[in-house]
Parts: structure tokens; C-alpha cells; sequence
């Protein structure tokens, strides 16, 4: 049978269904073609050449650029291709650092997997590149040029799903590597910590962080008590590290490695979740009700608002107060668990089980500490939890589950559902349907429309105050482009909900590894049937919930409420780059000005309040007295232009004022001088 | 002195707008940077990927992939030696080797203290008949030896020193 669709594959006939490239037919056809450079999500290099195959009459090409035509005959593993393959992984690995035995990615590396699928037993070349330094500056991913690839998986992913670009090749040749600009370290650049990089990184090239070493240390210090909080996605990941289906639900098990491992408590960040939706939910009513301040921006995600603090500044505003669930719960704990206890406050170590690297980075920052002492203190990725496991010798499968402890291990489903892209949404929309509308969640309490991977969700509910609209977007690349098109007033929304990784916190970046798109899918599902097994649905149905309201913060959005629940956005420097000298000032005693030339203040006219300053230096003859600088960013990009003049900061800086401040400055220095 | 920085800096300003603030004009306006600058300082390159909407990263990635791009200083006359195929068979080394003695320089120090001069090898300059070949600036020497590329040297070194006598006296 001959029909117009189909090609041959190693002798079977494969209908093409619409695939854009070979590959995806060969892999439907149930052969791994192996790769290195090629994911679905991502726009096609060929860059590996593992991928290669022999298509008659044309020879050998790489199967994942090469669109499939109909009547082509393949073969995927002649002999040809096969030391094909089994060169290109020896090249690779003559310059690869193999400290396979004491990398992170060990017994989850492409490479490694590859090389021993294709036997490669003996690496012929001499290693030819230079030692590169480690970049150990970011709290969230370590990055060892070392053991880079060159595949740009990690570039594609930053620029084409973060659209962030934080990382890409620089330098020719054989000194080609993957790097910030200029050299820097990822905590110096505009990297906001996804670690998506290093999710597609197919060695140990990029990884997330490691602090198991001061888990270890915190639990062997009997002056110290450690307690845990596990958020909702590790739970249905987790066993895939021990052979389980992805989307196992495995709470059970992880609460009870925990114990085991040493933690005096265990509790669940959803109860955390389900307090993010009571404060974020009044939150939100008060601002419909003030009508400001609208659409709401969710603020779980640090990386979505590290990119927004950075990208957006003029959000600052509109992102909820609330902090995320994970330093709702260090601020909580700290506060109350001492006491309760009979602890000094000092002396309680609270750690996070995260699958994301940005917490990391979110639990360092200063405004979460209060007088030296961190809320939290360690984050652990999923990755990292599970190695602890392994290294206390712990037989995962065979662990007695065991329970949460109270008051903060009881959850209600809506705290479980946070860690799907959309499960906050719905979280909100269970509140808000039961505050507004006055309906009793009881029955149905699902809203579909915001669930499944896609990109872009939107969905509407009616109220008795109107129709309220949201949106939510996972993978910041979505993100942007819903927010260029609010900002065209081309859509408006009520709430917008954004993840920075793609699918939400399931598919964040200290999750286990995987390579295989469908993952995802099942520990959404994990956590979607989760939410069905629990008693409660939404949030303000939480009994505990309502009893540390009653006990400790009166009501939702109260005073104390705000001082340990919520936080405050300032804008953020993309770059750390040094200032560029316009004017050089050469008197002993002069004045310094400097304007900004960061990207909001540049397209809010920097450049033309820079120019009439030095045209009015010039015509005062005052070129000695002042020093002129361009800079990048005083993180003040709500107010741009800015300018600081002398000591004074000028915001929302026009030629005019700019100038009036330059003249009484001089005469002021000119009176110290006198003096 | 005082507004060269900031002529140099408007002269940015200008090669942007007329490059349209385009993103696809990268290479010819990091081109037009340099000529202003003689090299491409961190915080222009910052500033050009911001008027362009570009990421540092991938305007660091294309000023270090193109050789004719340089992030260090160079000196006022940028000596390059040819050592394509013909010049290196006949002999361009030995004018290498002269030159970094003469100016105290190496490979990997190349630029002279005082920013005069900066030696480099390109492979292959397109003037094979000339082999030997050396070009200063913009000006081609052609079948040269050591002991002519010297003279050269001190002709320009000569030249340099009455210009600063003019300018102090």
C-alpha cells in the first residue's frame, strides 16, 4: 500500500502527521534518536549533530532540521552512524572535565548516558582547552564552563522561553563558551534565577546550587532546632528520583524521610498557600473596591518578581503585597514557634524543600530577615532532598508514610493546587466566588479554563460587581508578551496570575531531572488529584487558617497582618556596569552629576536632559567645576528620568529643573568654599 | 580635554539614531563605536544593547566573536603583520619577533605603555604579492624585512615626539 504520507524508517512505514522535522517521526516510530541540542519547546540548531541519520539518495543529515517528505527511505543506525555518534561523544568528552563521580548531574548526564548507550569506552584525544573559573556568585545556580557542551540549550531557553538572555556564547573558536556579559557572575546580570538553564543543560555545566552541606550541619547542631516546610509540587516529583511514575503523590513518604532525617517538625507550605489566598484575596477585593492599583499581579514566583522589579519597574504597584508562601512561613515560624516551643529564636533553623532554584535567591534577600536573622535560613531543592535520602541510606519506597505536623501541615486543596501554573488563580477564584458571589464552594469547585500547560490562560467569572477577568502566564517569555499587550491596552485584565517556569512550580528547576515533555503533565495531574482527596477546597475554609486570624492577626489585610505577611518591590538593576565619564570635571572641589541611562530613564528622555545640562555647562564656563557621568540604573525607574545632582536626587527630571538644581548646588559649593 | 568624552559620547548617540536604534545594525554600529573609541568599553556596549533592546550578553557574544573587535585599548597606530601562507613562508615571523623586541611587547601584552602603538597578526591581508606584507593604520608596506619595518617605526616614533614638542612649546 502506497500512500502519499508516508516514509520508510528502518524498513516500517511511518505516516507523517504534521511533523515539522524528522525527528519527531523517527521518535513517534518509538526510536531514540539521541540528542543533545533539540527540544520540542525550543527553536532548532543542529548544532550536536547526534541526530544524524541516512536518507537514501541524500546521504547523512541531521534529522531534526530536515523536514520529512513523503516516500523518504531512512535508516537510523547503520554503522556509518553509528561511530558517527560514537566520535562526535569522544570529541566531546576529551575536553569535558569527567569528575563524573563528584558532579551533581552524576547518573542524570546526557552525556554520560549517551556515552555509555554508544559504548564509548576509551576517549582517544588529549584534552585541549584551559581550566575555566567556577561561577559560584549566584545563591541559585553554579555554573562550571568546565563541563559545557556548547550546545546553547541554556541560551535558547534564557532568551527564547525567559526571554531574558542573560547567558550567551561569547568569544570564536576553541574559546567559545557560554557566559554573561562582560564576564560577569550570574548574580551581577540580569539572570532572575529560573534555573530553566539548567534544567535543559544536558551536563553539569550549569546546575542548581547546592546546601546540603549546611542542612547536614544545622541537623548534627544539638544547640539548634530545625524544623522543615515541603511546598506542593516536590510532593508529586519526588519519587521520580526512586523509580516512581512522575506524579506519584508521595507526601507520605517525603514527611516521613524527614523526620527520619532529623527535622523536629514538618510542615507544609500549602498551609502557607492557603494564608497567600486569604491576604492576596482581601488583598485584591479592597483594591476593586478602591478601583486601584487593578489588575492584581501575583507575587509567589521570585523569578517572576525579580523579572518584573527589573523589566516592569512600573508594576512595582500592581504586584500583590503578599509575600510568597515560602517567607509568609519563615516570617510565621519565627515569630510564633519560638515562644511555643520554649526556644530563643536564634536557635530555630527553618528550611524549605523547594522545587525551584529563585528561592534560594528570595529567602537571601535582606528584607527578609529581621535583625540579622533570616526567615529562612536553607532552601533545598528537590534534587537536593532526594540526595539527602540517598546519603542517609533511606529506602524511600519502603518509608511508613507519615502526617504533617499541626497547626502548619494542615492544608486545604487550594493550597495544593499553588504549585500547578493556574493553581493560584483558582485558589483566588474558590475566595472570591465565595466572598463576592456569596456561593458556597461546595460540589463543583473546579475552574478548568485556568488549568493545562499552555502558555496563556484566560478566563472570566461574574460577579455582582461585574465581570472580572484574568489571565495567567507560566515561562516569562508568555509573561512579557501578556504584559506588552496590557500595556497596548490591546486586553484587560482583574488578576494576573505568572510562574516564571513553564507549567509552574512542577516544572521548576530543582525538580528531578527529566527530558521527556509529558512529565510535566503527570505531576500537574498529581496535584490537581491531590486537591480531590483533601476534605477542604479553599482556603478560607482552613481551620487553622481561621485560628491563627483569630489568635494572632485579627483579620485578613489587618495592620499586623501587613507587617509580617507582606513586603515592598523597588526596582532592580539589570546590569552591574560602571558609569560612563561625559564631562571630567578638573577642579579639586566639584560637583558631581550623574543621569541615568537605564532603560526606563533612556526611554523617558535621559538623553536629552544629559545634553541640555553640558550645552548649559558649556555656556555657564563651568566645564572644570563639574564632573558629568551617564549611569546605569539608580533603581528608581518608577520616577525617571533621574538625575542626582550634587546631593540631591532628582526624579521625574526635566532640562529645566535639572538646570535650576545645578546652579543652586555650585552656589552652594562655591559659599563652602569661600568658607 | 574636558569634552572629548562627552563629543565622544554624543558621537554614539548619533551612530545609534542613524542606525535607527535597529537591533539587526549591531555589527555596524559596534563598527562605528569603535572607530570613536579605538576599542569597546564595557559601558558603551552596555548602553548600545540598551538603545537597541538587546541583551548585553549577545552584544558582549558579537563584540567577542568578530576579531576586528577589541575590548581593550589599542594603541594610536595598530600594526598588523600578515601571516597568511605566503607571508609566513617568507619569513613574517622574523618581522614579529623584531617588532615585539623593538617595542618590548608579547602575544599577550601587545599594546605599548604609552599607547602608541599595538601589534597584531591577521591571517592574511589579500596582498600575497607583497609578501612579506605589514600595515600601519591604514597604510600598506609591502615586501618588508625586519631592519625596514624598524625604520618605519622610527620614522612614526620621530614624527610623535615633534608633535609633542609643538604642542609644549
Amino acid at each position: 500500500m502506497k500512500t502519499a504520507n508516508t516514509l520508510t524508517i528502518d524498513g516500517l512505514k511511518i505516516t507523517i502527521e504534521g511533523e515539522k522535522n524528522l525527528l519527531e517521526v523517527i521518535r513517534k516510530a518509538h526510536i531514540d534518536i539521541p540528542t543533545f541540542c533539540y527540544h520540542s519547546e525550543l527553536s532548532i540548531y543542529g548544532a550536536c549533530r547526534l541526530c544524524m541519520v541516512d536518507v537514501s539518495g541524500r546521504g547523512v543529515v541531521p534529522s531534526c532540521s530536515t523536514p520529512p517528505e513523503a516516500g523518504m527511505e531512512i535508516q537510523t543506525s547503520t554503522g556509518q552512524i553509528r561511530s558517527l555518534r560514537k566520535m562526535i561523544i569522544e570529541l566531546l568528552l576529551a575536553n569535558h572535565e569527567q569528575s563524573c563521580t563528584t558532579c551533581q548531574k552524576n547518573t542524570s548526564c546526557k552525556l554520560q548516558e549517551l556515552a555509555n548507550r554508544f559504548g564509548v569506552t576509551k576517549v582517544r584525544f588529549k584534552k585541549a582547552a584551559a581550566a575555566r573559573p567556577l561561577d559560584n556568585s549566584s545563591p541559585s545556580i553554579t555554573r562550571d564552563p568546565n563541563k559545557c557542551i556548547l550546545c546553547g540549550d541554556c541560551v535558547r531557553m534564557c532568551r527564547e522561553e525567559q526571554s531574558v538572555g542573560a547567558i550567551d556564547f561569547a568569544f570564536r573558536g576553541s574559546n567559545v563558551t557560554v557566559a554573561p556579559s562582560f564576564g560577569k557572575g550570574l548574580s551581577e546580570v540580569e539572570c532572575v534565577n529560573c534555573g530553566q538553564c539548567a534544567r535543559v543543560c544536558p551536563t553539569g555545566a550549569l546546575t542548581p546550587k547546592s546546601d546540603v552541606a549546611e542542612t547536614w550541619k544545622a541537623l548534627e547542631d544539638k544547640s539548634k532546632y530545625v524544623i522543615v516546610q515541603i511546598a506542593p509540587a516536590v510532593r508529586v516529583a519526588i519519587g521520580e528520583h526512586f523509580g516512581l511514575e512522575p506524579g506519584t503523590i508521595a507526601t507520605g513518604q517525603a514527611v516521613a524521610a524527614l523526620k527520619r532525617l532529623g527535622f523536629k517538625k514538618v510542615f507544609d507550605t500549602s498551609f502557607t498557600a492557603d494564608l497567600t489566598i486569604m491576604e492576596e484575596g482581601t488583598e485584591f477585593l479592597k483594591r476593586l473596591e478602591k478601583k486601584e492599583k487593578l489588575p492584581i499581579f501575583t507575587s509567589c514566583c521570585p523569578g517572576w518578581v525579580k523579572f518584573a522589579e527589573q523589566y516592569y519597574p512600573e508594576l512595582n504597584d500592581n504586584l500583590s503585597s503578599c509575600r510568597s508562601p515560602q517567607q509568609m512561613f519563615g516570617s510565621l515560624a519565627k515569630e510564633l514557634l519560638p515562644e511555643k516551643y520554649g526556644i530563643k529564636k536564634e536557635d530555630l533553623v527553618i528550611v524549605s524543600v523547594m522545587p525551584c532554584t529563585a528561592k534560594k535567591y528570595e529567602a537571601a534577600q535582606e528584607k527578609f530577615a529581621v535583625n540579622g536573622i533570616k526567615d529562612i535560613d536553607i532552601v533545598l531543592t528537590t534534587q537536593e532532598f532526594a540526595r539527602m535520602i540517598e546519603e542517609a541510606g533511606l529506602q524511600f519506597n519502603s518509608l511508613t508514610p507519615e502526617s504533617f505536623d499541626l497547626p502548619f501541615g494542615f492544608k486545604t486543596g487550594a493550597g495544593i493546587i499553588f504549585g500547578n501554573s493556574g493553581g493560584v488563580s483558582e485558589a483566588v477564584l474558590r475566595f472570591v466566588n465565595e466572598k463576592v458571589c456569596g456561593k458556597k464552594n461546595t460540589g463543583n469547585y473546579d475552574f478548568l479554563q485556568v488549568r493545562g500547560l499552555e502558555g496563556i490562560k484566560e478566563t472570566s467569572i461574574s460577579t455582582p460587581a461585574g465581570t472580572l477577568k484574568l489571565a495567567v502566564a507560566s515561562g516569562l517569555k508568555n509573561a512579557r508578551t501578556l504584559v506588552e499587550s496590557m500595556k497596548r491596552k490591546e486586553v484587560h485584565y482583574d488578576i494576573v496570575e505568572i510562574m516564571a517556569c513553564p507549567g509552574g512550580c512542577i516544572g521548576g528547576a530543582g525538580q528531578p531531572v527529566y527530558y521527556k515533555p509529558e512529565v510535566k503533565e503527570k505531576r500537574a495531574k498529581g496535584l490537581y488529584d491531590n486537591d480531590k482527596m483533601l476534605e477542604l477546597h479553599s482556603s478560607q475554609d482552613n481551620p487553622y487558617i481561621k485560628e491563627l486570624y483569630k489568635d494572632n492577626f485579627g483579620e485578613a489585610g489587618s495592620r499586623k497582618a501587613h507587617r509580617f505577611l507582606h513586603t515592598h518591590y523597588a526596582s532592580c538593576k539589570r546590569t552591574h556596569s560602571g558609569e560612563i565619564s561625559i564631562l571630567k570635571g578638573n577642579s579639586v572641589n566639584k560637583l558631581e552629576v550623574t543621569v541615568c541611562f537605564g532603560t526606563s530613564c533612556f526611554l523617558k528622555g535621559s538623553q536629552s536632559i544629559l545634553k541640555g545640562l553640558v550645552d548649559h555647562i558649556k555656556l555657564s564656563g563651568l566645564e572644570d567645576k563639574v564632573e558629568v557621568k551617564a549611569t546605569f540604573c539608580f533603581e528608581k525607574c518608577n520616577s525617571g528620568p533621574n538625575a542626582r545632582i550634587g546631593r540631591k536626587l532628582l526624579e521625574k527630571c526635566t532640562i529645566g529643573l535639572a538646570v535650576e538644581t545645578l546652579m543652586d548646588e555650585i552656589k552652594i559649593l562655591k559659599e563652602c568654599a569661600s568658607v | 580635554m574636558t569634552n572629548r568624552n562627552h563629543r565622544k559620547f554624543e558621537e554614539v548617540c548619533r551612530i545609534l539614531e542613524k542606525n535607527g536604534n535597529d537591533p539587526a545594525r549591531l555589527i555596524p554600529v559596534l563598527q562605528q563605536v569603535q572607530e570613536v573609541y579605538r576599542y569597546l568599553p564595557e559601558e558603551i556596549m552596555s548602553f548600545v544593547a540598551t538603545s537597541l533592546n538587546i541583551s548585553p550578553a549577545k552584544v558582549f557574544g558579537v563584540a567577542t566573536f568578530f576579531s576586528h573587535f577589541t575590548l581593550k585599548p589599542k594603541g594610536k597606530y595598530i600594526i598588523r603583520v600578515c601571516d597568511g601562507t605566503a607571508c609566513h613562508v617568507k619569513t613574517s615571523t622574523g618581522i614579529l619577533d623584531a617588532l615585539y623586541k623593538k617595542l618590548s611587547l608579547s602575544e599577550k601584552i601587545n599594546t605599548t605603555p604609552d599607547m602608541l602603538f599595538t601589534i597584531e597578526t591577521v591571517s592574511c591581508l589579500g596582498a600575497c604579492g607583497l609578501a612579506p606584507a605589514v600595515v600601519i593604520n591604514e597604510r600598506v608596506y609591502g615586501q618588508m624585512t625586519p631592519e625596514k619595518t624598524s625604520e618605519v617605526l622610527d620614522g612614526i616614533i620621530k614624527t610623535e615626539e615633534k608633535q609633542k614638542e609643538a604642542v609644549n612649546a
